[in-house]
């Protein structure tokens, strides 16, 4: 419920910041430079003069956006990879496991740095090199939870009756791991979001002018002792976020069990 | 003379143990060693044995649901062994199975109309208006309400949950069904309906019965005629009645001695089985029950028991099978 609610909040930020925000985005004005919390400018703004509600609003959308793709292409590529390989075994699991192993060998930053450093720094790239990092974790995840579902019963009785692998695949497998799916792609959206200010913060990710959590962060630093509260927003901004999507993630699984939730 | 539903001839089945270093001979537990018999239309042909004899592994063979290493299985005269799944799948309506764990056999994101019409969405484009029809008519004949279709799984009993599964085999009016323990994950009490239940339906659709099951109790209810298995081998056949009345191998003898039977003020004297089955790893000449038999002697070192007739219709693997069926279990004097 919190997790929903906290989620729902942001993605409220996020719709808004489309049609309105309090103060400009874009536009600069050194006369309203480091102006404290007032009526208008209810987080005071920044070195740039730019309000920085008005920033952490449409940097949500930003941050959104990066989550929402990343894991997309994580969800898609990966999901296949494992039930591919759950379902065919012998040489074609063992190849995509051992590139999954490969890929692991990385840390998420570093494989991120490293795809953002051939494609070159921006938004686009970002969300790529985030999304690809993405692909292992649920193609891993995907093969575990699909190969145990593979040596039920039901399964057993499935193939008894004549279905073949595709369509056991679709309508046995998928279903049964679709909670653990989930529940997973939550943790991987905040993730995302934590890799996309990480990589915005080392500039690699989203480029001036336009807003994200991490640049804001990346700008404040310099500014820290001097306006400390500049580096707390966009930070708790991103806190508040990872937070709440893993509550989500949580309350997702519990809901999702049509045995749990009937009980209920 | 009524026609041979399903003929299993020599099957064997080996599984490759995980080799204990690079250089190692391959070893294999050899879960079924040439197992052969033929069950009569209409017949209920049980299959006994302690855990590990290879039950399941018949079971599994004869539904082609795992490779076979070598031998044949006939279904209604069609080849199974050999054929690839694509090949098989018009002919799996003929054959289904019941399982053992009701709990484990039902999906529990399907609803029940949907897992007991599985085996006709399997077989094909049936309309739907006919499939809904059918499954009402196959959940009242195994004693279920036709509004249960929109109901799931875990809404069920463990008996109740049985009766879905039988359905499921029932629904596309097969020749034979194969059930794999289905009883022995239930209740005493729950075991009995579903028993009669699978006898009503005998009666009614004529259906034929591959019935695996650890209990000697339940098989004699049920079945006609009965294969004592002991590791991947069939040790003693024959007509339910003759093999209880007058077993001719001493692991049958030793089974149906561990049968508790109400006998007030009388003790027993029970031989009991030593030792447990992990399955065969190797292969090696002579019987292969001597190290756990009380009737051993050295002739049952030197050479391998073949089955073969001991009275009519009845046969056993066993040197000593005479010897066995007049004065029972003994020690050689």
């Amino acid at each position: 419920m919190v997790g929903g609610s906290i989620t729902a909040f942001l993605l409220l930020c996020a719709l808004i910041s489309l049609f309105w925000t309090p103060g400009e985005v874009y536009g600069i004005s050194i006369a309203t430079r480091f102006l404290p919390v007032s009526a208008q400018h209810w987080l005071g703004t920044d070195q740039f003069g730019r309000d920085i509600l008005s920033l952490l609003m449409a940097g949500t959308q930003n941050s959104i956006t990066v989550g929402v793709v990343a894991v997309s292409i994580g969800l898609f590529a990966g999901v296949g990879l494992g039930l591919l390989a759950s379902a065919r075994r012998g040489w074609t699991e063992e190849l995509i496991m051992r590139f999954s192993d490969f890929s692991f060998a990385f840390p998420a930053i570093l494989s991120a740095i490293m795809i953002t450093a051939i494609l070159g720094p921006g938004g686009v790239n970002s969300i790529i090199a985030i999304g690809i990092y993405n692909v292992p974790v649920f193609a891993r995840l995907t093969r575990g939870s699909a190969n145990a579902i593979w040596t039920r019963e039901y399964v057993m009785a499935a193939r008894a009756s004549g279905k073949g692998k595709f369509r056991i695949t679709i309508e046995h497998i998928l279903p049964n791991i679709l909670s653990i799916l989930i529940v997973q792609a939550t943790i991987q959206f905040a993730i995302a979001i934590l890799a996309e200010a990480a990589l915005s913060y080392l500039g690699l990710g989203t480029q001036p002018p336009h807003p994200s959590w991490g640049r804001m962060l990346n700008e404040a630093q310099t500014l820290m002792f001097f306006q400390p509260m500049q580096a707390v927003y966009p930070g708790g901004a991103i806190a508040l976020a990872v937070f709440g999507l893993n509550l989500l993630g949580d309350g997702l699984r519990d809901v999702l069990d049509p045995r749990l939730s009937r009980k209920r | 003379m009524s026609k041979t539903v399903l003929k299993v001839s020599k099957l064997v089945r080996h599984y490759p143990l995980p080799k204990e270093s690079l250089f190692a001979d391959p070893k294999f537990v050899y879960a079924l060693n040439g197992v052969s018999f033929e069950i009569k239309e209409g017949k209920s042909f049980g299959i006994v044995g302690e855990s590990g004899c290879g039950k399941s592994t018949l079971a599994r063979n004869v539904m082609a649901l795992e490779p076979t290493d070598s031998g044949s299985v006939q279904i209604l005269g069609e080849e199974v062994v050999g054929k690839t799944f694509n090949e098989l799948r018009p002919l799996r309506q003929h054959f289904q199975m019941v399982f053992q764990d009701p709990y484990g056999s039902l999906d529990p994101h399907h609803t029940v109309g949907r897992i007991v019409a599985e085996p006709l969405a399997a077989i094909g484009k049936l309309p739907s208006q006919e499939k809904t029809e059918r499954v009402a008519e196959v959940l009242s004949s195994v004693g279920l309400k036709p509004t249960d279709v929109d109901k799931y799984p875990h809404e069920f009993s463990g008996g109740q949950r049985q009766r879905i599964a039988i359905a499921r085999a029932l629904i596309t009016k097969p020749e034979l069904i194969v059930a794999d323990e289905p009883v022995s994950a239930l209740d005493v009490s729950v075991q009995a309906q579903v028993l009669n239940l699978l006898r009503d339906l005998q009666d009614s659709f004529g259906v034929t019965y591959m019935f695996i099951s650890h209990d000697l109790a339940v098989v004699e209810y049920l079945c006609d005629e009965v294969a004592v298995m002991y590791l991947g081998s069939i040790v003693e056949k024959g007509r339910t009645e003759d093999l209880f009345a007058s077993p001719a191998h001493p692991y049958t003898g030793i089974l149906l001695d561990a049968v508790p039977k109400p006998a007030a003020g009388k003790k027993r004297k029970r031989i009991q089985l030593s030792g447990s089955v992990t399955g065969q790893t190797e292969k090696r000449s002579g019987c292969a029950f001597r190290d756990r038999c009380p009737m051993v002697d050295d002739r049952c070192k030197r050479e391998t028991p073949t089955l073969r007739e001991v009275a009519p219709d009845h046969f056993a693997a066993c040197h000593y099978s005479k010897k066995m069926m007049e004065h029972g279990l003994s020690k050689p004097s």
